[in-house]
C-alpha cells in the first residue's frame, strides 16, 4: 500500500496542522481507509520532529525543572485506599468497574477491527486497480481496433516488423508485429524461441489482420528457457512442432 | 537532584513505565532527557521565554496525568514529544484551543532522540539540509511550520502560487526525511 500521491501536499500540511476546510474533510474521509496514506503522515510527523531539532540550544531555566516536579507532586496518581469501608459495599463498584473494563476492551478489538478491515479493504481496492491496470495494458496491445503505428527512417518504404518481449524467469512473453506480409490461404505464421541449446520450441502461432499487424500475448512456454533468438516461420494453420524453412524474419537478444 | 542518574541509564521504556506506575522520578528522568527539544522548539514558536515554560510545564504535565496518551508501540518518545510541543506552541501563538488530539499523532522517525549524542548528531545534519535548501523553499517550510501560517496565507505574504507553496513544504519536509535514510 502506497501514497496517493493526490493527497501527497495536502497530507503535509495537515501533519503540519494547517489544512482547513473541505480539503481537511476529504482528507480526513480519505485517511480513515487508507493505511498507505496513515503511514505517510507518521512519516512527515516524524520529518517535523526532525525539524524540531534544528531549534536545539537553549536549555529551560532551572525553575522550570523545579517547577514541574513539585506539580506532579501535587497531582499524585495513586489514589488512596480507605480500609474501612465493608466488602460488599464494594462488590457492585466492583462489578461495575469490571463491566466498564469489558465494555472498553471489546470497543478497542472493535476499533483495532475495524482498522484492520479497513486496512484489506484499502489493499483490495489496490489490487483490483492494479489488475485492471494490468487487463488494459494488454488490451490495448493485442486490441484489434487499435492504430499500430510504426516508424522507420523517413523515406523508407514499410517494412515487416516484430517485437518480442520476453521475461524468462516468469516464461512470459508478448510479441507485436507490422506490416506483415499476406498468407496464402490455410497457412499461418509461427513464431519461434530458439534457445541458446536445443531445438527451436513453438510460441504461437498466428495470422495477421488486413493491416498486417499481430501479437501473441503469453504463449505456453517451458519454465526458464535462456532465449538466443526469436524466429518467424510460415506452417500450416494449425502450426508445426518443428519450424519450415524459410525463416521469414528473425531477431536476436538486445 | 541534577538528574543526571537517569541520563543514558535508563530506557525510554523504562521511564515510561515508571511514570505508568505513578513513579514521581520517572517524570524527572523524562524532563532531564527531553526537556531541551520540546522547550526550544516552543520558544522558536513563541519568542517568549515564559510562555515557553508554560508548554513545556503542560505538555509534560499531560503525558504524566495520562501516560497512555503516548503508544509505545507506534512511535519513539522523543520526536512525539517534539511535535507536540510544536502543535501546543502553534495553538499558543494562533490564540486558539488546541486542534489536534495527542492521543491520535503518531510519529514515525529515525534516529532516536534519547542520547545527547545522537541528538547532537542528528541536529547537526537538520541544520545542513535546511541550510543546503534554496531559500524560498526553506522560507515556506519555517513559516509553516514555526509560525503556523497556512499555505493561503504564505501565498499572499510571499506574493508566490498556491500550489508552489504546497510543493516546497512538502518537498521541504521531503528533504530532511531523505537526510536521514542514507
Amino acid at each position: 500500500m502506497s501514497l496517493h500521491e493526490q493527497f501527497a501536499e495536502d497530507l503535509a500540511l495537515y501533519a503540519l496542522g494547517t489544512l482547513q476546510g473541505e480539503e481537511r474533510v476529504a482528507l480526513e474521509k480519505h485517511l480513515e481507509g487508507c493505511a498507505g496514506c496513515r503511514r505517510e503522515l507518521e512519516q512527515l510527523r516524524g520529518d517535523m520532529a526532525l525539524m524540531a531539532l534544528s531549534t536545539a540550544g537553549p536549555v529551560p531555566p532551572r525553575r522550570a525543572r523545579q517547577r514541574l516536579i513539585e506539580a506532579v507532586a501535587r497531582e499524585p496518581r495513586r489514589a488512596a485506599v480507605s480500609a474501612k469501608r465493608s466488602w460488599w459495599m464494594v462488590v457492585p463498584w466492583v462489578a461495575a468497574g469490571a463491566l466498564a473494563v469489558g465494555l472498553v476492551t471489546l470497543w478497542l478489538q472493535n476499533s483495532n477491527l475495524q482498522r484492520t478491515i479497513a486496512g484489506l479493504q484499502d489493499q483490495t481496492a489496490q489490487q483490483m486497480a492494479e489488475l485492471q491496470r494490468a487487463r488494459d495494458v494488454v488490451s490495448t496491445l493485442t486490441a484489434t481496433d487499435a492504430m499500430r503505428v510504426t516508424l522507420v527512417a523517413a523515406k523508407t518504404p514499410p517494412q515487416p516488423q516484430g517485437k518480442v518481449i520476453y521475461v524468462r524467469d516468469r516464461s512470459s512473453l508478448i510479441f507485436l508485429a507490422s506490416n506483415l506480409q499476406p498468407l496464402p490461404p490455410q497457412k499461418a505464421y509461427e513464431l519461434w524461441l530458439i534457445p541458446a541449446n536445443g531445438a527451436p520450441i513453438p510460441a504461437g502461432v498466428f495470422k495477421p489482420d488486413a493491416h498486417g499487424s499481430a501479437a501473441v500475448v503469453e504463449p505456453p512456454l517451458p519454465p526458464g528457457v535462456q532465449a538466443k533468438a526469436f524466429a518467424i516461420t510460415v506452417e500450416p494453420d494449425s502450426g508445426s512442432s518443428a519450424p519450415t524453412l524459410p525463416i521469414v524474419m528473425i531477431g536476436a537478444g538486445e | 537532584m541534577s538528574g543526571a542518574e537517569f541520563k543514558g541509564d535508563r530506557t525510554d521504556a523504562a521511564v515510561l513505565a515508571a511514570i505508568r506506575s505513578g513513579d514521581e522520578s520517572g517524570m524527572a528522568a523524562l524532563y532531564d532527557r527531553y526537556s531541551a527539544v520540546v522547550y526550544s522548539v516552543a520558544l522558536r514558536v513563541l519568542g517568549d521565554t515564559g510562555a515557553a515554560e508554560d508548554v513545556l510545564q503542560e505538555v509534560f504535565m499531560q503525558l504524566w496525568r495520562n501516560p497512555g496518551l503516548f503508544d509505545a508501540s507506534r512511535g519513539s518518545l522523543g520526536p512525539w514529544l517534539a511535535v507536540i510541543a510544536r502543535h501546543r506552541a502553534i495553538d499558543g501563538l494562533r490564540k486558539r484551543r488546541p486542534e489536534t488530539d495527542i492521543a491520535d499523532v503518531v510519529v514515525a522517525v529515525e534516529p532516536d532522540m534519547a542520547g545527547d549524542a545522537e541528538r547532537a548528531r542528528a541536529m547537526e545534519k537538520v541544520r545542513g539540509t535546511l541550510g543546503a535548501m534554496p531559500s524560498p523553499q526553506r522560507q515556506a517550510l519555517e513559516m509553516a511550520y514555526f509560525e503556523g501560517l497556512s499555505h493561503s496565507e504564505i501565498s499572499e505574504k510571499t506574493g508566490e502560487p498556491l500550489g508552489t507553496i504546497k510543493t516546497r513544504i512538502r518537498s521541504g519536509l521531503l528533504a530532511l526525511r531523505k537526510a536521514f535514510a542514507t
